[in-house]
């Protein structure tokens, strides 16, 4: 169970302005950005069911509503 | 004035018995139940079903009734909610709500719920088995499983004038509802990705079928409350929503939607042409800039329709207040967020990941090819597709990228497990739970509208809650506090 996300609560205000994100070198966060994204893919590739193919023909299910 | 939106959402789950040499849905659907419920279960009450009912005035005649499975496993729990086998699926029903955020919670409790299940269920079954449940809303070889909503609705409102708003409604919404999903089925045209997996599967505007030719708006008149003063409004049209801003949104938007139709706020008529095809028209773009044509004549995108709606909520929050829907603290955060998405949805949706399921699950996608240099047809782009919808945690990807800190959450872990065993405080909900926490031997059998009680002597006692805001922490906490048996408080209720 995921114990280490954030809480968020909405804004009070119905007029709030919107956040902007903080102004950082482009080039910089950009990197960092992109070396976090490889490292979620990383961490996906890990937990991904074996061979996607098989797995996904024989997920079949009974119609619902 | 508009009544109090007091909603639900119940939903069926996909579910995959791995390791078994012959696995059926049903029972893998009831060994998951009988694994979580640990109290002795109490039944459900059937005598008050009527599915076959129709809002628009008739019982159906030219197709046999829906089924109702009465013999499969059947439950209600300490927080109000039923849990359940339904067309071999799990199935779970949240208990009333009063407003949408509470409804959030209330549904990601059933996530957990579910998972918990799968985890209990381990020592049902062999140990090289496996149930594995996913909280998608189709198997992609044309199958549907659903995931509805629940409103209710003053009764004295004319079903064609919902009809009528709802259509352009529900077709538009998909765009911050849609939990997104890999290419088409049910005859749709080919499509790399679309917004609501459920899409391709409506075929009528209004009906009551459910389970086949599904409609837009859905007629079933079975209001589980008094039936001379409500309505419950049954939306089938609605994707499982993992992301706690877009299940906000979906209710949130609904329930304020609903309320300006029962005060007769909605003075544009928002129709669009052909609502079937208008609804894979809108699925269809992730780009959310085809347009669908409306009944003057013009076209309009999905977004512009939407922006309608939205001017005429604002106003009807300046000019009658959001009381019915939330208040003012959440229904003035729907408005806020409805802008917010609509403007991201405009100028880009990406914008939007971590808020929206089909925005969110398509940048993984995305992403993910990108690296590897996949094709749009490669199975693993389904693979991802498939997993971001399974329910056990440490193979979830939506869980995952909650982890990353990359999705916005709107209730804290702490108020989510407490929706797994405490009732919602402000409805009825709270009298039933309470009654299964306090109780639960004494409870023959439950049901949305009633409770049956067996007190100790004859005969067993029926108690109504034909009235879905009687019943609240407010009403009976007291009373709880003060009755030593179910037969105290069946005399207090009585005097």
């Amino acid at each position: 169970m995921p114990e280490r996300e954030q809480k968020r609560r909405p804004a009070p205000s119905e007029r709030a302005p919107r956040e902007e994100a903080p102004v950082t070198a482009p080039g910089k966060q950009g990197e960092k950005l992109k070396e976090e994204l490889d490292d979620l893919l990383d961490e996906i590739d890990s937990v991904l069911e074996d061979n996607a193919e098989e797995f996904v023909r024989s997920y079949v299910q009974k119609g619902g509503q | 004035m508009a009544i109090p939106k007091v909603c639900g959402i119940e939903t069926e789950y996909g579910v995959v018995w791995r390791g078994a040499p012959e696995s059926s849905p049903v029972t893998a659907s009831s060994l998951l139940i009988n694994g979580y419920v640990e109290h002795r279960k109490v039944g459900w009450d059937f005598d008050a079903e009527s599915p076959g009912r129709d809002a628009r005035g008739f019982a159906r005649d030219e197709s046999a009734p829906p089924e109702v499975e009465t013999h499969l496993v059947n439950t209600v729990l300490t927080n109000g909610a039923r849990y359940y086998v339904d067309h071999a699926h799990p199935e779970y029903s949240t208990p009333e709500c009063s407003d949408a955020l509470e409804l959030v919670a209330a549904d990601k409790a059933g996530e957990r719920i579910l998972a918990r299940s799968m985890k209990a269920v381990r020592r049902l079954i062999e140990a090289d088995q496996e149930i594995v449940v996913y909280k998608n809303n189709s198997d992609g070889k044309g199958n549907s499983y659903g995931c509805h909503e629940n409103y209710l609705v003053d009764r004295s409102v004319p079903f064609p004038a919902l009809v009528q708003t709802l259509l352009p409604f529900f077709v538009t919404r998909q765009v911050f509802t849609g939990s997104g999903k890999v290419g088409s089925e049910n005859g749709a045209a080919p499509v790399g990705f679309q917004l609501s997996p459920r899409a391709d599967f409506f075929e009528e505007e209004v009906g009551l079928e459910t389970t086949l030719k599904r409609p837009i708006v859905n007629t079933r008149d079975e209001p589980h409350a008094d039936p001379q003063k409500y309505r419950r409004l049954h939306v089938i049209v609605g994707d499982a929503n993992l992301c706690e801003v877009a299940t906000f949104l979906k209710v949130g938007t609904t329930a304020i939607v609903l309320a300006m139709i029962e005060d007769g706020f909605i003075d544009k008529d928002l129709s669009v042409v052909d609502p079937v095809r208008a609804m894979r028209t809108v699925s269809h773009d992730p780009t959310c800039r085809a347009t669908v044509g409306l009944a003057d004549g013009g076209t309009a995108t999905a977004v512009e329709i939407q922006w309608e709606f939205l001017r005429l909520a604002a106003k009807y929050a300046d000019e009658t207040g959001l009381e019915a829907c939330g208040g003012e603290t959440v229904g003035a955060d729907v408005l806020r967020r409805w802008e917010q998405v609509l403007t991201g949805l405009e100028s880009d949706p990406g914008a939007l990941d971590g808020q929206l399921d089909w925005v969110t699950k398509k940048a993984l996608i995305d992403s993910y090819a990108a690296r590897g240099g996949l094709e749009p047809l490669d199975p693993t782009l389904a693979l991802l597709d498939l997993q971001y919808h399974d329910v056990r945690p440490e193979r979830s990807l939506y869980e995952k990228l909650v982890r990353a800190g990359r999705v916005e959450r709107l209730v804290d872990e702490a108020t989510v497990t407490a929706a797994i065993t405490e009732p919602p405080a402000t409805t009825r909900a709270y009298f039933r739970g309470r009654c299964l926490s306090r109780w639960s031997d004494s409870v023959v059998a439950t049901n949305w509208d009633s409770m049956i009680l067996d007190v100790g002597s004859e005969p067993l006692r029926r108690i109504p809650m034909m009235e879905p805001l009687k019943g609240t922490r407010e009403h009976v906490e007291q009373l709880f506090e003060e009755c030593a048996s179910p037969a105290e408080l069946v005399a207090r209720l009585a005097s």
